[in-house]
């Protein structure tokens, strides 16, 4: 955190020596989802034919998938071709100083503790001091380089080493898995692209340092980790500040790829906008994330806090594929206001004694309401397959709704699966005994919330962690009287 | 320190105490002794500020200030501390994090600045060997998996921890075995002092052998219907409660 501090100060200090603007020019496409845009986004990134090829094959697929019908919520209409799927990075600039700013988003910051510079850029304020993220990804990107990590934007990588992209890009998440996924392979805009060679371990939490980066990544993200034999890294998303973002639908797709050996933890903290209290102007939050642990005795683990979006819709999941492999999935997802959370995740056992761990915590305030789905699935190979799933609600006020739907598939005799499942309110005598204690009603919501997602927040980075902390609090500020 | 007058209060329209007069000083000790449903218990929640219980009548004065406009934790700022009939489990919520911010608040609300991490720490460790308290138990989460004993002694720690000026003991001895039972008065006594005070609400004499009482008082029906010195206690466990509602039959008018 503090290397950071440091780094971020001395870079700000320096003047500036690559230019965001100019490195690609401002163009927006004219909204409508057709062949000709895709072209028009592939040859922008001059892309290889393979991948416009890909992309086409993507958006024939778009076209054929329906609208899945199986989620606990009434999923809003989207008109796709009222929507821009191309849009050079933008640095709008919004505002002349913080003044102008929604004091309630500052407030937040302050609470989160985000230094003044970065606070004015993500709200959109003039910087005076050249605050330059790309500077720092070189810094660390030097770094990572001496021990052959490649740790670049996705469409980097199609120039740079178009031959891993090929390799496993849509091998964990096939461009038909459902339409939003086709729509994201069609149209996705750019991402992150990671490579852990073998035998590395990465030194250092991937994009921690790339926060204000993170920002202008866009609606239509994509990211490739694979993590060769017997190399580990830990991965960072999201930010806890509240993002808010023009475009109100968002489809990203997530692979992992972990080989022999290696392990690969995600920790994703996702805060955009939810919309008003009425749930109006919110972000809709449509990923697939998966991974696969390929090889023998890999690893995968996905930690996610969410608390942000008007509807969330995503389930991380994990192809136990090769032997002794391990898939885990640690959630906080809360609820306030009128969002909606349909989250969980999916732990495909196939590999011999594969194990697979989840621990999902659900918050509901308010009128909002949080739906886990899950899908154990053992196949007729994985011997001695193991699961263990718990899964807590936790309701506060008497409007919010919490539901469970975990799904169990099995073929093999030798598995064991094992379900917990619990729903509590914050109890009037919880709060009223930390009252008794001199400790006011807010701050006791947000200790008895913090003590019940602590095994989730435990699995993040510290510094992660903390932030989570202050975030879960705000998120639930206001929701017991 | 605190002076109740004509104190009625009701749940759910419920008329559960029915006119109580009770001073109580710097120094003293008081017990509160009744039958089950005679109301000892919601006095202690009146007192404490819990929101099922409305006041709908009297006044109850806390060193100068009116108790009844304040909010829970304002009047545990104030010094004032409930020991509970049944210490809630909150998972996840350590112990020791839990009473720091505990000590802390109430820190601010006197306008000090939190307590330093050093001293707060060596205050917990004298206040830990004070109360014969388990040092295990700090690290925990905040009673959970806690015996009822345990529970009880976290309660009377905390106490220790946060030096009320009014300490109210609900049925702290329900519970509790002989030793657990001698630990917790031993640590009682330990904190009586002419600055503070007590009321004790217990079912039995027993605990009163140990906390030995200034004054007792019967509660029945909503109202204080005896009150004496410690003798009393022992005249109750004696006869039991019957010899007293026959004595309130005969007072009262009928109705």
């Amino acid at each position: 955190m503090s290397a950071e501090q440091d780094i971020l100060q001395e870079l700000a200090g320096r003047d500036y020596e690559f230019g965001f603007e100019t490195q690609i020019e401002m163009e927006i496409a004219p909204p409508g989802l057709n062949e000709e845009i895709i072209r028009f986004i592939s040859a922008k990134k001059q892309e290889p034919e393979w991948l416009l090829e890909w992309r086409l094959k993507g958006f024939q697929l778009f076209q054929k998938l329906k609208m899945p019908e199986w989620q606990n919520f009434k999923l809003p209409e989207v008109d796709f071709q009222s929507v821009s799927y191309y849009a050079a990075p933008k640095n709008k600039v919004k505002y002349n100083s913080l003044d102008e700013v929604d004091p309630e988003l500052l407030r937040t910051f302050e609470k989160l503790g985000i230094p003044l510079e970065e606070q004015k850029m993500l709200s959109g304020v003039a910087v005076d001091a050249v605050f330059d993220s790309i500077s720092v990804a070189t810094t660390f990107k030097a770094q990572l380089h001496e021990l052959g990590i490649i740790f670049c934007s996705f469409g980097e990588a199609v120039q740079e080493h178009p031959e891993l992209v090929k390799k496993y890009l849509g091998t964990v998440v096939p461009q038909s898995d459902n339409i939003y996924a086709a729509l994201n392979s069609a149209v996705f805009s750019d991402g992150s692209f990671v490579y852990i060679p073998k035998g590395v371990r990465c030194p250092m939490e991937l994009s921690t340092y790339f926060r204000i980066n993170a920002r202008n990544t866009g609606q239509f993200e994509r990211t490739l980790i694979i993590a060769d034999e017997g190399s580990y890294v830990s991965y960072l998303e999201g930010c806890t500040a509240p993002m808010r973002d023009e475009n109100q639908l968002h489809a990203a797709v997530v692979e992992l790829i972990a080989l022999d050996n290696a392990e690969i933890k995600y920790s994703t903290v996702q805060n955009w906008y939810p919309g008003d209290k009425d749930g109006k102007g919110g972000i809709y939050n449509f990923v697939t994330k998966r991974g696969i642990c390929k090889g023998k005795n890999s690893k995968i683990s996905w930690t996610q806090v969410e608390t942000g979006s008007a509807i969330t819709w995503k389930y991380p999941g994990v192809i136990l594929q090769g032997d002794n492999s391990i898939g885990e999935f640690y959630s906080v997802a809360v609820t306030a206001n009128k969002q909606v959370a349909d989250t969980g995740t999916k732990m495909v056992h196939i590999g011999k004694n594969t194990k697979s761990r989840i621990i999902s915590k659900g918050i509901s305030a308010g009128h909002g309401h949080n739906t886990y789905r899950g899908l154990v699935k053992v196949g007729p190979n994985a011997a001695n397959a193991r699961n263990f799933t718990q899964c807590d609600s936790l309701l506060i006020g008497d409007r919010c709704g919490a539901h469970t739907f975990p799904y169990i598939e099995s073929k093999n005799n030798s598995a064991m699966v094992e379900h917990e499942a619990t729903t509590s309110k914050i109890g009037e005598d919880q709060v009223f005994y930390l009252n008794q204690r001199g400790i006011d009603n807010e701050q006791a919501v947000n200790m008895i919330v913090n003590g019940y997602a602590k095994e989730v927040l435990n699995q993040l980075p510290m510094e992660f962690a903390v932030e989570a902390q202050k975030l879960l609090s705000i998120t639930l500020e206001g929701s017991v009287g | 320190m605190l002076n109740i007058k004509n104190l009625h209060a009701a749940v759910e329209g419920n008329a559960i105490l029915k006119g109580i007069n009770l001073n109580v000083k710097a120094g003293e000790v008081h017990a509160i002794m009744g039958p089950n449903g005679s109301g000892k218990s919601s006095l202690a929640s009146v007192l404490a500020g819990r929101e099922a219980y409305e006041v709908t009548e009297g006044s109850v004065d806390f060193d100068g200030k009116n108790l009844l406009d304040m909010s829970p934790e304002v009047r545990a700022r104030e010094g004032l501390f409930l020991a509970f009939q049944y210490p809630v489990e909150i998972p996840g919520v350590s112990n020791i994090n839990f009473l720091k911010t505990a000590v802390n608040e109430i820190r601010a609300y006197h306008g000090q600045p939190p307590m330093p991490a050093k001293a707060f720490l060596d205050m917990l460790k004298a206040k830990q060997k004070l109360m014969e308290f388990d040092a295990n138990l700090m690290n925990r989460s905040l009673n959970e998996g806690f015996s009822g004993g345990e529970k009880k002694r976290n309660d009377i720690f905390q106490m220790a921890m946060l030096e009320p000026k009014l300490a109210i003991m609900d049925e702290t001895d329900s519970g509790l075995d002989i030793d657990a039972l001698r630990v917790v008065s031993a640590g009682v006594n330990k904190l009586r002092s002419k600055d503070n005070a007590f009321i004790i609400i217990t079912h039995y004499q027993r605990l009163l052998e140990y906390i030995v009482p200034d004054f007792v008082h019967v509660l029945y029906n909503g109202r204080i219907v005896k009150s004496g010195t410690k003798e009393l206690a022992l005249e109750l466990e004696e006869k039991g409660y019957d010899w007293l509602k026959e004595d309130i039959r005969l007072e009262e008018p009928v109705q």
